[in-house]
């Protein structure tokens, strides 16, 4: 049995795996297939200064191995969570990552400094959200907003802060090294990439938004090779993520340079993925030799 | 627990009507515990999402999944093959809500037809009205017939049973029942509510949107309801499928 326990910003996860903002809600559906401490850690649904309804259906369409999304942050609002699910998330003994998104600086540190004074684990701020209108992307897809909000949060935020990037952009490694200089923990990486169907028949868009996030396997080689080259050019600690299906996935994944790894769209075909996943590393560590998880990030042998 | 999956052994696939299929599944732990209006979430090979099919009848271990080649997934479902397993999370939602002494009047059109049957056999004495495009569509009629229901037969362009829609009917007899349920498109269900609020009825209406987790996580499968007034946003896979109709914003 090898050791599956990783430390990002501080914070200890009993292993490297943690649900991915969005496909887990505040975990409640999922507590009904397992306990919630089999995961390292959960990362809220995104959350907003205030409740948002988020956009008209269809919001989701399927893809070549992969799915459009375009929830649109439906959410209740940062004090219901803090009131309604947060204490129940507590109890769950596994960490609790609150992901915000906002349509200002302000917001995002309004929401930074509430959550700061909850039991919240950590922070994960969303500027890479590709479905709302205002705010979300825009922040994330600039060297100077990303430097500027991650500062600006980051002086209303007493908790370790995640920077969660888009990869929407044309040099993603630019945009680690700002959010890194102006005091993000720990990077998360990759959101969804903007994509499109069209129905052939009444050539309208099938998801209502026109536009929306693509996840799955169909992202995975884009997303690590991301994490490699943000791995390259940052000293801070990487969440991997997109299109994580397998431990052979989470293994690539973690050699890439990640730390730890969030899955979310294998959970839709797979509930159980996340137990699956933990197991195989767990035989593929054991079988390597390795005594840690933490042994095999960033061991990439590169040409 | 509340949720899981489990392997269902495939009995038979077979095609009952011009793309539709009827598909029986065994698996004695999960399959007792559909009710009436739930569905099953099918896990199809190679596909990113599974598929959501309604039950259209539950009995001695085997789940009844009629359902109609809509696109790759349902294609691929077409083509399993008798022996194979079939990973299945089920029964999900939540079904129509069934009262003891009360005679119902249940409506299904197109692919929204194989819930009612499961339905039907919950209640005594129905009035199943159901309700096609054209006749090369038509299921499940010998099964409501077995089931003791009073059965009606309509088509949009009159190829068989009654030329008009499953409203027409409804207008005629609504005075007859106490409550209304009814499954099927969007604009079938918006006329079945108005005709039924306008008769101060009670309709249950089992809705479909595209969908993801099935468990009301993932939050893709939104409709929008009316609760104290206010409009909110709900979700099929979780507070559905079935809604009661006087809340729903069509």
């Amino acid at each position: 049995m090898a050791d599956l326990s990783v430390k990002i910003a501080g914070v200890e996860f009993s292993n490297p795996l943690i649900a991915a903002s969005g496909t887990f809600g505040f975990g409640r559906e999922y507590s009904e297939f397992y306990p919630l401490n089999k995961l390292g850690g959960i990362s809220c649904k995104g959350i907003t200064l205030k409740r948002r309804d988020g956009n008209p259906p269809p919001r989701v369409a399927e893809t070549p191995s992969g799915i459009l999304n375009a929830v649109g942050l439906q959410n209740p609002g940062v004090d219901a969570f803090i009131k309604d699910d947060l204490p129940w998330l507590k109890e769950q003994k596994t960490v609790v990552i609150a992901n915000i998104a906002g349509n200002t600086p302000e917001e995002y540190c309004k929401m930074a400094e509430k959550l700061s004074d909850t039991d919240v684990d950590m922070i994960e701020m969303n500027i890479s959200c590709p479905n709302v209108k205002s705010g979300g992307v825009q922040f994330g897809t600039s060297c100077e907003s990303v430097g500027a909000i991650t500062d600006a949060v980051r002086r209303h935020c007493k908790k370790p802060l995640i920077v969660k990037l888009s990869p929407n952009v044309t040099d993603i490694t630019e945009i680690a090294k700002a959010a890194e200089s102006n005091g993000a923990d720990a990077i998360s990486m990759i959101n969804t990439l903007t994509g499109m169907r069209i129905d052939i028949n009444t050539r309208r868009p099938i998801i209502r938004n026109n536009t929306g996030g693509m996840s799955g396997p169909a992202v995975f080689p884009i997303a690590v090779r991301m994490v490699w080259q943000v791995s390259n050019a940052v000293n801070i600690p990487i969440i991997g993520m997109g299109g994580i299906s397998t431990w052979q996935d989470a293994a690539e994944m973690l050699i890439a340079g990640a730390s730890a790894l969030q899955i979310g769209t294998v959970l839709f075909s797979d509930p159980y993925a996340p137990i699956k996943i933990n197991e195989g590393l767990n035989r593929f560590l054991d079988e390597n030799g390795l005594k840690s998880v933490s042994q095999l990030s960033g061991t990439i042998k590169p040409w | 627990m509340k949720y899981d999956v489990r392997k269902f052994e495939l009995l038979s696939n077979e095609q009952i009507a011009d793309g539709i299929f009827d598909m029986r599944v065994k698996n004695d732990e999960l399959a007792p515990l559909a009710k009436c209006g739930q569905f099953a979430h099918v896990y199809v090979p190679s596909k990113t999402l599974r598929r959501p099919i309604s039950v259209c009848d539950s009995k001695d271990g085997v789940l009844r999944l009629v359902y109609q080649i809509k696109g790759e997934g349902t294609k691929l479902m077409s083509e399993m093959k008798k022996g194979q397993s079939v990973d299945i999370l089920a029964p999900l939602g939540n079904g129509f809500k069934i009262e003891k002494g009360k005679r119902y009047c249940l409506i299904g059109g197109g692919i929204g037809v194989p819930p009612m049957l499961y339905t039907a056999k919950q209640t005594k004495n129905p009035l199943v009205i159901t309700g096609f495009r054209n006749k090369s569509l038509i299921i499940l009629q010998e099964d409501f017939k077995e089931a003791g229901a009073e059965l009606v037969l309509t088509t949009d362009d009159g190829s068989a049973g009654i030329h008009g829609f499953v409203t027409d009917i409804l207008k005629e007899r609504i005075g007859e029942f106490d409550e209304v349920c009814a499954c099927g498109p969007a604009p079938m269900l918006k006329a079945v509510a108005a005709v039924c609020k306008e008769n101060e009825k009670p309709c249950q209406v089992s809705l479909e949107e595209r969908m993801a987790c099935g468990i009301g996580a993932c939050l893709v499968c939104a409709v929008k309801v009316r609760k104290n007034g206010e409009e909110i946003m709900q979700h099929v896979c979780k507070n559905g499928p079935v809604f009661n109709a006087e809340e729903v914003v069509f």
